[in-house]
């Protein structure tokens, strides 16, 4: 009888074989999107509607630095998609954990990062489509690139950088609620207060004095004020080399607390 | 002998409730071993400790030679599990199902292909292999998880409940496809709540309640444990139930038992054979017309009942028995 996984394989998991272990889950995740669509297409309602929203009933009354709302907006709704769509990261894992997924997963010696690795990297690619229907859609409600093409795209980067960091913020609501239904009302927290208390709507002076310092440095706030200076065409270095410290933080600190609780996670 | 399990003094609490107070188990290489007890007794956790998905808060267990707690990647190398809840993907079909499985013990894509084909084969499942599994019934899900936890090849099987909810047809079948994996040379260990499963498929048997190993044996010694044979009585006419009993009551074994609606009059009888000539004579001397008379030995659902049942009660009070007063 050959094993194709030799004992050595298995007590040594070396990173290509963690990497192909996750690349195995991602590809079930997907296939799954594929055949289930209407759950991915509902993530996408949520940034339309505070797009339009903001952009057409409120943004009137809202004053902004340089007078075009809708390029102060719009890279705010870019991150807040990016976020909403990563909210399936934990409502996935924890279905996989009610339906006994996890135990089948966990009783088969694969690397103990594949199933969040897989599943961070296959809600990415969610992510990422979410994302480019709402560029199409901000384009379509007055927002304009006013930069070079690298400055757009290092814009994009960030925000992407910075959803999938926070999907392992989801990974480890999923792991804690371990049902779906709780997973998902967990989950619309964090978005919700860190996309008010920033500077993604209204600019943060209009805000009470105490609060400014946490609306003007949370992840949130520098990572759209890196996409909006960016996307202006202006000087944003310093925005965006914190954006990427919040993200890096992020998902080292997440990375390490999901995967201890994935060893112990059990239906 | 090679121990392909083996535990000692395992315990598992969570929170202020102990699921396992200290328990002991050993299954020989190619033998199947039964946990049998009642919901809550402590199996499946027993299981989830054996195939590494809990850590035991005490003692030390070991599968395939391999410490579960200090080997964990060894172990799960050497097992499969079938769970209580199939644990497939409802939106992938079967032989999706089997190649992720294939794909993530680390084979490569002939492989994996080989080995689920044969899988779907050996289950009866090649017809529907390519349907998603949602459109599966109970009875197809539980092959696939089946089939799922054999793709590794494992040199121990756990399965736990394997039968619980499926209909007698799918369970005879899957009771013989286990049968021939022992044949092949697996071990297996299984949980159930069925005696008639323990029986069938288990060597050895261990009884569990609360936590804790009650009784332990094939099936033949723990049947032993119940103190011999029973001698049944059914008359024809339940007007003669009374006299019957009186005469059972007469030959000197104890007090009978009597079940009125099945017209059924039983006594434990240690004197097996002896007893039965002496009832005989003594029913046909009083005309009683009988369906039958026989000795038999109690089935495993009376030790069951007789084990687990006493720990609860306090000791010398008698189940209550509310026929025992008869017509």
């Amino acid at each position: 009888m050959q094993d194709s996984r030799s004992p050595a394989r298995v007590t040594r998991m070396t990173p290509m074989a963690a990497m192909r272990d996750a690349a195995g889950i991602a590809r079930r995740n997907l296939l799954r999107t594929i055949r289930l669509p209407g759950e991915a297409s509902v993530l996408i309602i949520q940034p339309v509607v505070i797009l339009l929203l903001f952009r057409y009933v409120l943004g009137g009354a809202i004053k902004v630095p340089g007078g075009n709302y809708a390029d102060y907006l719009v890279p705010a709704v870019f991150a807040e998609a990016m976020l909403l769509a990563g909210m399936s990261t934990a409502i996935g894992l924890a279905q996989d954990i009610t339906s006994g997924m996890i135990d089948r997963f966990r009783s088969l010696p694969m690397a103990r990062s594949a199933v969040l690795a897989g599943r961070t990297l296959s809600d990415l690619v969610r992510s990422v489509f979410a994302l480019a229907l709402v560029v199409a859609l901000g384009v379509a409600v007055g927002f304009r690139f006013h930069c070079t093409f690298p400055a757009a795209l290092a814009a994009i980067a960030l925000v992407i950088a910075f959803g999938y960091a926070f999907s392992w913020i989801y990974a480890t609501i999923g792991l804690l609620t371990k049902n779906p239904e709780s997973a998902q009302v967990i989950a619309v927290l964090p978005v919700f207060v860190l996309m008010f208390i920033s500077s993604a709507i209204v600019p943060v002076d209009t805000m009470p004095g105490w609060l400014q310092p946490v609306a003007r440095n949370q992840p949130f706030s520098v990572t759209t004020d890196a996409m909006r200076a960016l996307l202006e065409g202006g000087p944003a270095a310093a925005w965006a080399w914190q954006s990427i410290a919040w993200s890096a933080g992020i998902l080292a600190a997440f990375f390490i607390i999901a995967v201890r609780l994935y060893r112990n996670v059990t239906t | 002998m090679v121990l392909m399990v083996e535990a000692e003094g395992l315990v598992k609490r969570f929170g202020a409730v102990v699921a396992l107070a200290g328990v002991d188990l050993a299954a020989e290489k190619g033998a199947t071993l039964a946990l049998l007890g009642p919901n809550g007794a402590g199996k499946t956790t027993l299981v989830r400790i054996l195939t590494t998905l809990l850590r035991p808060d005490a003692g030390r267990a070991s599968v395939a030679g391999h410490d579960v707690v200090s080997a964990p990647g060894l172990v799960r190398s050497a097992i499969g599990l079938a769970g209580q809840y199939a644990a497939v993907d409802e939106l992938l079909t079967g032989r999706e199902n089997l190649e992720l499985v294939g794909f993530l013990y680390g084979m490569g894509k002939a492989e994996r292909r080989r080995r689920g084909a044969e899988a779907l084969e050996r289950l009866s499942l090649s017809g529907a292999c390519d349907r998603l599994v949602k459109t599966y019934s109970g009875g197809m899900r539980r092959r696939l998880d089946l089939a799922a936890s054999l793709i590794g090849r494992p040199a121990v099987l756990f399965l736990d409940e394997p039968t619980t909810g499926l209909d007698p047809r799918t369970r005879n079948d899957l009771w013989d496809f286990v049968a021939e994996l022992v044949a092949a040379g697996t071990t297996v260990l299984l949980t159930t709540q069925y005696m008639e499963e323990a029986e069938r498929l288990a060597h050895r048997i261990v009884v569990i309640s609360t936590g804790t190993v009650i009784a332990e044996g094939t099936a033949a010694e723990l049947k032993d444990r119940m103190g011999g044979d029973v001698l049944v009585a059914r008359v024809a006419d339940r007007a003669d139930l009374g006299r019957a009993v009186a005469i059972m009551a007469s030959l000197g074994e104890g007090a009978p038992q009597v079940d009125a609606d099945q017209r059924l009059v039983s006594l434990p009888a240690k004197r097996g054979t002896e007893v039965l000539i002496v009832a005989g004579q003594r029913l046909a001397g009083d005309h009683i017309a009988l369906d039958d008379l026989g000795i038999r030995r109690p089935s495993l659902d009376e030790v069951f009942l007789s084990l687990t049942g006493s720990a609860g009660r306090p000791a010398g009070s008698e189940p209550p028995s509310g026929h025992a007063a008869g017509p």
